[in-house]
Formats: C-alpha cells, sequence, structure tokens
C-alpha cells in the first residue's frame, strides 16, 4: 500500500460504500439488487445488517470483499479504493465453505500456509486457534464429524487466524439451534473484545443484531433495496446475550427497529408472492 | 442379520447353485438329461480343470498378462483422463470445440476399435491396452470434468477470501474434488480396464484369460471356458476388494452416508 493511503487509513473509516447500485443481467432486462447503498463502518466497529429475506444484504457483503464489483458507486477500504478481492478482509460464509477434504486443523492452518508461513509453524498457531474455539481436541476431525456448531467455529478460526483487519459475516449462525446460536454470539463476541476488529455482520434476526451489535442498518425489501434506517446501540460492553435481552433497553430499542422492519418485512413477503 | 448368518447364506446359495449344475447334468430327469454336458460341461470337471492350470502353473503367466494389460490400461487411461478433463474444465472454449467429438467417441462401441488396434499395435500386449484405455479415459475424463466444475462456489469464494492464488487453488481446491471424484468412479474405470484387456485378448492374442477362454471355445472344450470364467471372476472380486480398501483409505474425509460407487 502507497504512504498516501496508509495515512489516509487512519481517520477513514474501515469499509465505506456510497451511492452503490449493484444490478444483475437476467432473462428480461436487468434486476437491480441494491440500489444507491450508503454504508460506513468505522475502524473496530460492528454494524449489523438486518433485512427481509433476499433484501440483498448478502449482496452488499459481497461487493465489501471484492467478491462482486458494483455497476456503480464507490467502494473504500481503509480510505482506498478497492479493486480486485479484499486482502483485508475475513468473510465467514453463510453456508459451509471449510474444505471437506481437509481435517480441522488443515482448515485453519491453510490461510496461514497460502501467505507463506511454514507448514509447522502454521500447525502451531492452527491448533491454538482451534483451542481458542474451543475444539482442541478436535484437530484431526474431517468436517463431515463435525456437528453444525462446530463446523462455524472451526470456520470463525480459519478466517480468524489470518488477523484480517475487517471481518465479514453472512448470517453465520443462521442453520444453527437457538442455543448454540447463543453460545456461538458470546464466542464472537469474545474474540472480539480481545481484538477490535471492523465487523460487518448480515442477519434477519433482529434480536441477534441488537444484542451483537454497535450499530443496526436496515435495508429494505427487494428488488432495488436501499437502506432506511440506522440505528446506534447504545447498550454497555462487555455483554451476554442471554443478559442483553433481559435489559429494558433492549426492548425499547427492538420495538422501535422491528416497527420499521416490520413494514419492510411484509412487503418483502407480499413481493415474493407475487413473484 | 449377522455377519456369520450372512455368510452362511451366501455360500448356501453357492452349494445350492453347484448341486444343481451337478445334478441336472449327470443324472436324467423324467428320463432325460437336463443340460448336456457338451454344452454345460459339469461341476466336477471345471474343478479339475481349474486344478490343473493352477497346479501345473500354466494360468499363472495368463493372470499374470491381463494383469499387466489392465493396469497399463488402467494407469495410463487415467493420466489421460484427469490431464484432459482438467483441461476442459479450465478451457470452457476448448470443451465447447471439442464436445461433439467426445461424444461421438465415447457414443462408439469400443469392441469395433479392437480390430484396427490389433492392426497397428500386434498381437501383443499393446493393442489391449490400448482398448482399456479407451474405456478408461471416458469415464476419468468425464468425472474429473464434473469435479472441477462442481466445486462448491461458497468453497471456491472462501478459497479465494484465504488468500489463493490460482495455482494453490488448483492444489488445494480443484485437484482433491476431481481426485474424489475420480476416485468414486474408481471400481467402474478397474472394471472396465479389465474388460477391455479380456475382450483384446479374446478377440486376439498369444496369452491372457481372454486368450485362454478363447481357445478353449475353439476346441469345444466346454469345461476350459467356464473354468476361464470362475478364475476371471475371482480375479475381478480380488481387484475389486483391493480397490474398495484403496478408496477407503483414500476417501476418509468423506461421510459415510454420501456414497456414490455407481
Amino acid at each position: 500500500m502507497a504512504d498516501g493511503t496508509a495515512v489516509a487509513s487512519r481517520n477513514a473509516g474501515a469499509v465505506a460504500l456510497a451511492d452503490v447500485v449493484v444490478s444483475f443481467r437476467v432473462a428480461v432486462g436487468n434486476y437491480t439488487a441494491v440500489d444507491r447503498a450508503t454504508l460506513n463502518v468505522g475502524d473496530g466497529e460492528f454494524v449489523a445488517i438486518v433485512g427481509p429475506t433476499g433484501c440483498g444484504k448478502s449482496t452488499l457483503l459481497n461487493i465489501a470483499a471484492g467478491l462482486l464489483a458494483p455497476v456503480s458507486g464507490s467502494v473504500k477500504i481503509f480510505g482506498a479504493s478497492l479493486a480486485g478481492l479484499n486482502r483485508q478482509a475475513g468473510y465467514l460464509f453463510q453456508s459451509d465453505a471449510l474444505f471437506p477434504w481437509k481435517t480441522a486443523i488443515e482448515n485453519v492452518a491453510i490461510g496461514l500456509e497460502t501467505a507463506g508461513t511454514s507448514r509447522d509453524d502454521a500447525r502451531t498457531r492452527a491448533q491454538d486457534w482451534l483451542t481458542r474455539v474451543g475444539l482442541g481436541g478436535f484437530a484431526d476431525r474431517y468436517p463431515h464429524m463435525l456437528s453444525g456448531g462446530q463446523r462455524k467455529r472451526v470456520g470463525l478460526a480459519q478466517v480468524l487466524i489470518r488477523d484480517p483487519k475487517i471481518l465479514l459475516m453472512d448470517e453465520p449462525f443462521g442453520p444453527l439451534d437457538a442455543q448454540t446460536r447463543q453460545i456461538m454470539g458470546n464466542l464472537l463476541l469474545d474474540l472480539w473484545t480481545a481484538d477490535r476488529k471492523a465487523v460487518l455482520f448480515v442477519t434477519h434476526d433482529l434480536e441477534e443484531a441488537i444484542a451483537l451489535s454497535d450499530r443496526v442498518v436496515i435495508m429494505s425489501a427487494g428488488p432495488a433495496a436501499r437502506i432506511i434506517g440506522d440505528w446506534r446501540i447504545p447498550l454497555s460492553r462487555p455483554r451476554d446475550i442471554s443478559e442483553v435481552k433481559l435489559d429494558p433497553a433492549f426492548h425499547e430499542l427492538h420495538r422501535d427497529i422491528w416497527h420499521k422492519l416490520k413494514a419492510e418485512v411484509v412487503k418483502g413477503y407480499a413481493q415474493a408472492e407475487v413473484a | 442379520m449377522s455377519r456369520l448368518g450372512l455368510l452362511a447364506l451366501q455360500i448356501m446359495v453357492a452349494i445350492v447353485a453347484v448341486v444343481l449344475w451337478y445334478v441336472l447334468t449327470t443324472y436324467a430327469v423324467f428320463g432325460r438329461i437336463l443340460l448336456p454336458p457338451f454344452f454345460f460341461s459339469n461341476p466336477l470337471d471345471v474343478a479339475k480343470q481349474i486344478y490343473v492350470w493352477f497346479a501345473t502353473g500354466v494360468i499363472w503367466k495368463h493372470l499374470w498378462v491381463t494383469l499387466i494389460e489392465a493396469i497399463l490400461a488402467f494407469v495410463i487411461g487415467s493420466i489421460g483422463g484427469v490431464l484432459v478433463g482438467f483441461w476442459f474444465a479450465r478451457q470452457p472454449r476448448t470443451a465447447a470445440v471439442f464436445d461433439p467429438y467426445v461424444k461421438a467417441v465415447n457414443a462408439l462401441p469400443r469392441v469395433v476399435l479392437a480390430p484396427i488396434f490389433t492392426l497397428w499395435l500386434g498381437l501383443g500386449i499393446w493393442s489391449k491396452v490400448a482398448l482399456g484405455v479407451t474405456l478408461v479415459f471416458f469415464i476419468v475424463f468425464f468425472n474429473v470434468y464434473q469435479g472441477v466444475k462442481e466445486v462448491s462456489p461458497t468453497v471456491l469464494a472462501n478459497a479465494r477470501m484465504l488468500g489463493m492464488s490460482e495455482r494453490q487453488l488448483m492444489r488445494h481446491v480443484y485437484w482433491p474434488s476431481a481426485l474424489s471424484w475420480m476416485f468414486s468412479s474408481l471400481h467402474t474405470s478397474v472394471g472396465f480396464a479389465v474388460v477391455g484387456a479380456v475382450v483384446g485378448e479374446y478377440l486376439g492374442a498369444a496369452a491372457g484369460l481372454g486368450y485362454l477362454i478363447q481357445q478353449a471355445e475353439g476346441v469345444f472344450d466346454v469345461a476350459g471356458v467356464f473354468a476361464g470364467m470362475f478364475v476371471l471372476a475371482a480375479f475381478v472380486i480380488v481387484i475389486d476388494t483391493i480397490v474398495s480398501f484403496v478408496e477407503k483409505r483414500l476417501l476418509v474425509w468423506r461421510p459415510a452416508t454420501a456414497d456414490t460407487r455407481p
């Protein structure tokens, strides 16, 4: 990175999307998934994006990851325009993204090995990370031998071992049961508190979003989804997911945001039925 | 059912079949022999023939030749299939250009190629290897092609986000995926390698199990034909067992339920 951008990075946000438009070519004409979305994630800030199903939350995440290029608008990462993949971001996917032919420890170590770390060194650090996510004794298991929650833990270790400055998460705990979700949420918060990264967390679960984040951003129903609300979550940290949900302030926030979100959810369903 | 019980029943099927075969070829039922020994031989003669082959050691040479042919056909066909499969999967334009020709050659019954291979490569092992290769190649090719194309987009995106270069993607993602598809068709491709060898021998050779069967047939030695068939069957079962063992070792990472064995 050039010196100029390095200086800029100190005061610029970790992720800055400005007037981002995403559209796909479909059978008849174009489908606009996201329309003029503007979103800033500060360094060390935990931001959740909530919206009805199919509103383009994941699309926005793919834009920030550099996996997808916007039709117009700008994407800046620490003040520098993003071209190609976002090398400073770690991405935790919604569906299983572990390499099924690698054991847990190989899956975690691979991100270091590709960056040129020696095999032994990578293994040692991978073992550390597996222990940190509570899977120290599962190093030699293949993904299919692990439960859904354990696979997510391996995925988390796989991403965090590279120490990315930005963490992108696409409904990472979506397929898990309620208890496991809570445990994973607390694990995520613990890891995040230890080393504050900028987090962009996509979810359809408003409670989860409020409990975890500093800011909750609401997207409208697609197509041409826009960002329609931005709430600061002033709940104190460190938080425990199950306890924070008992806080009266939590309920007030939930009521406020849900009021806005509900209209969009209804709209989303209506559109899904037409389509 | 317990393992032992199952084994007992399996053995019983063999005993009943052999006894039926023996009785129907030896004793007259309602005044006539239902299976004339001239066409069906009988278990004792077949067993005697097999015993003679092994006792004199004649059979080893033929088994060895067939085995070598099958192994060469498998190795050469697999290497070709992997290389071309990878190439086509990574170069969609090349694949599109060659697509009709690949389909045409694959649709061709390979047996008709055997005389041409004999003409080109002689009566030695290489004409049989060539026939086996044409069979094995397409199975491996289609599987590798599929394996490279069907890599989960999420896994691929994850690999790229983890900083893999094109070369690392090849090694850590495409290659294992293609191999897993190839191994899942291992039974079929090994089986076809043997088929290629035996059919090639049958159509013209100086040694091998196919040759043995063809020779016996030429002099109406039905016991010899049956004996050859039994040896061939045992040979294939042994190879198949080895393949199963290798497969189990190589695909430990696969969930046991997703058994894609064709």
